[in-house]
């Protein structure tokens, strides 16, 4: 029943790998057939798979391992090839599948007048490959393979327009900023493998939890290191400043990279290592403070933006920091439901923008549109139902379920709390001004610019799929207050540990909290952007709001830190160090040679009476010794 | 017949080896080197057949024949090569073909 697993990784991989080698001469069409086809089955497969999964009998372990082979063998190390399917896996492999082929769907239009096509479609098959393979692994190497591989796929995409050298220098900062966090996991893959003898990771989770004590040095060094790759992959403080640059890429990789999937394979480590986490609970409650920190402050920053994708980008910044925040306080489930109408609604969002980028002659900043409303209708109703769900609209939308689902978890979870509590709560009023300043802006308002082309049905239909998605997919786990039932958490319990209260008190209270949260937040949007925009230029014209919307503006100064304490030093380095002077060693070493090649050479004379009288010399000299000694 | 002590039959082969290296180091002329050179090769036969006759020993005589050998063949090489010094310099001074060249 599970054999077909290894299909879902390798099925997008031969799509990558027919393109590489044809995709230039093809026709546009053969290229897109199999560049969303491979995805495409790859995701009916997974849905095969998944469907085999959650209706398993009940008393049989809802898991399976696929072994393939072994990768190597060497001193004891010897990892395997090995797949793993279980609740937690499978729920992220069917929205990776499922919301990539959506995305490839909708690059096949999007990207219909590109010169690189076949390149696009071969980066993508390979991206959704490595992402597969990350969440399907069972041995921390082949997950690390899977995460340098999306890493790769991510730099490729960033600079996919490599002409502009802008684009270049985004592709290269990702690529290094996510490197900064993937060497501190590196090491501790390595700590782990060297302290626990393996690297499988049901068996890590095994031993760590016999042989570490809670708290233990190095259950928190271990929780440390693959939490720094996680905050690098996750864009998190302090390693978010790559993913609003990451935005030079084309529309449809932000959608799929840098929104729905790639972002959160931090979020899946750490769910995955779990074990790890709750070892080490120092590390544990850094996890949810640096997701609230991180979710307030690319709130605010997303608040100022005029790019309309970079508000996307710091959206999703923020959105991150509140899967972090439900994995800080130990609501396992809640950071993967998050996750899953992220990716929903998130996607959605960013493929809509880009619709109106593409109508609007790639036109990104949102001062120079406006009234959209009548001229894009079909794509207005797909962004304002994302819109709604990223601020989470109550009742009706999926980012209501999953975000009232992580506050509610931050509120109850003995290491959560009144403060993270609220600074959910303040980045959600947060989120709800930023989401609808961005719909009132490009949507409403009168029209600055008419748009040159409407979509056509093959952007229609991720479209109408994802935005439906963002409605439907919270019903899954309706909240006990509703009458409801947690069906996705009871589903992700034979794999993740369930959070600790069942019932949460006074839910009902939270939830009305929350919901009124948004309301505000969109009211404020309203009254500012809409109804007096003159309010809002008053307010950023003052000294206090233009000195704080340059610094939100420039995500907090962090880049201009970087480039001060980083950059720069590291240029006057190189600099100071363009002449060698680690070198002169050797260049000593080299001269000392030459000038006793100099002096022997001085010997060499040619004349035979001189080497003769040498010999004798040395004969005598010999024999003396020889006598003497 | 009284035998010749060994000591004086090796004095006489370090003699003849003395007076040998001095040829060589002290004349220029190629020719005069080669004979040098023979003296000492001579000098050192001496030495193995004195010896051989103080131990009643075959061996040195052997080893004699030897040095004989390659002094001939040693010879024929090393004139053939004075020859053509003569040829290309027109001189049989050794110092003038002190330049490894061509």
């Amino acid at each position: 029943m599970f054999k077909p697993l290894l299909l879902v990784p390798l099925l997008p991989l031969a799509g990558f790998l027919l393109l590489v080698l044809g995709g230039r001469r093809w026709p546009r069409a053969l290229v897109a057939v199999i560049g969303v086809g491979a995805v495409g089955l790859a995701a009916l497969v997974a849905s095969l798979v998944a469907g085999a999964l959650f209706y398993m009998p009940a008393g049989m372990p809802r898991e399976f391992t696929q072994t393939l082979w072994t990768w190597m063998n060497v001193g004891g190390f010897a990892p395997q090839m090995t797949l793993h399917l279980d609740a937690l896996s499978c729920a992220m492999m069917l929205v990776v599948a499922w919301v990539g082929f959506l995305i490839l769907l909708y690059s096949a239009e999007f990207m219909a007048d590109d010169d690189g096509y076949g390149r696009f479609f071969a980066y993508m098959d390979l991206f959704v490959a490595s992402m597969l393979v990350l969440v399907l692994a069972g041995d921390l190497l082949l997950l690390y393979l899977g995460w340098e591989g999306v890493g790769l796929c991510s730099y490729l995409l960033i600079g996919f327009w490599y002409r502009d050298p802008a684009n270049g220098r985004a592709a290269r900062k990702a690529f290094i900023v996510t490197r900064v966090g993937d060497a501190a996991f590196a090491v501790g893959l390595a700590l782990l493998f060297t302290q626990l003898g393996t690297s499988a990771i049901p068996q890590i989770a095994e031993r760590a939890s016999t042989q570490w004590a809670s708290g233990s040095t190095l259950a928190t060094a271990a929780a440390a290191l693959l939490l720094a790759g996680a905050v690098g992959k996750s864009a998190q403080l302090p390693l978010q400043v790559w993913l609003p640059d990451a935005m030079a890429g084309p529309t449809p990789t932000s959608a799929l990279i840098h929104a729905a999937t790639m972002v959160t394979a931090g979020v899946y480590l750490i769910a995955r290592m779990n074990v790890l986490f709750a070892l080490a609970p120092a590390v544990q409650l850094a996890v949810a403070i640096i997701g609230a920190a991180t979710l307030l402050m690319a709130s605010f920053a997303a608040l100022v933006q005029t790019d309309i994708k970079r508000v996307l980008a710091y959206s999703t910044i923020s959105q991150i920091g509140y899967m972090f925040l439900a994995l800080g306080v130990g609501a396992w489930s809640a950071a993967i439901f998050h996750f899953m109408t992220h990716a929903f609604f998130k996607s959605l969002l960013f493929l809509g923008a880009g619709v109106v980028i593409m109508a609007l002659h790639h036109e990104h900043d949102m001062r120079k549109m406006g009234g959209l409303r009548k001229e894009l209708p079909g794509t207005f109703w797909a962004f304002l139902i994302g819109a709604a769900s990223l601020a989470a609209l109550p009742l009706v939308t999926a980012g209501f379920y999953s975000k009232d689902l992580v506050l509610a978890r931050a509120w109850v979870a003995p290491t959560g709390g009144l403060w993270l509590w609220l600074a959910g709560l303040a980045g959600a009023v947060l989120t709800a001004v930023y989401t609808f300043r961005m719909v009132f802006l490009v949507f409403f308002g009168p029209v600055k610019e008419k748009p040159s082309r409407r979509p056509g049905v093959a952007i229609g239909i991720p479209l109408a799929v994802l935005a439906t998605l963002s409605i439907v997919g919270g019903f899954i786990e309706l909240p006990a207050s509703l009458g409801g039932r947690p069906v996705f958490s009871d589903f992700l319990a034979s794999a993740l540990p369930v959070a600790a209260a069942e019932g949460i008190p006074a839910e009902g209270w939270l939830q009305a909290v929350a919901g009124l949260a948004c309301i505000v937040g969109i009211w404020l949007a309203y009254v500012c952007f809409l109804r007096s925009p003159a309010l809002a230029d008053r307010m950023a014209a003052s000294a206090v709001g233009s000195a704080l919307r340059r610094f939100w503006f420039g995500g907090w100064g962090f880049d201009w830190a970087y480039e001060q304490f980083f950059i720069r030093p590291y240029l006057w380095i190189a600099r100071v160090n363009k002449g060698d002077f680690i070198d002169a060693f050797y260049a000593g070493v080299a001269w000392a040679g030459r000038l006793g090649h100099t002096l022997l050479s001085q010997t060499q004379t040619g004349n035979v009476r001189w080497y003769a009288m040498g010999l004798a010399i040395g004969a005598v000299v010999f024999i003396a010794l020889a006598v003497l000694l | 017949m009284t035998a010749i002590p060994m000591e004086h039959g090796l004095a006489l082969a370090g003699v003849l080896f003395v007076l040998g290296l001095a040829g060589v180091l002290a004349r220029r002329n190629i020719v005069f080197i080669l004979m040098s050179i023979e003296i000492m090769l001579n000098a050192a036969g001496l030495a193995f057949v004195v010896a051989g006759a103080r131990w009643a020993a075959a061996d040195g005589q052997v080893m004699f024949f030897f040095i004989l050998a390659t002094a001939a063949a040693e010879v024929a090489v090393g004139l053939a090569l004075v020859l053509q010094l003569y040829h290309r310099f027109h001189t049989v001074d050794a110092d003038a073909a002190s330049k490894m060249r061509g």
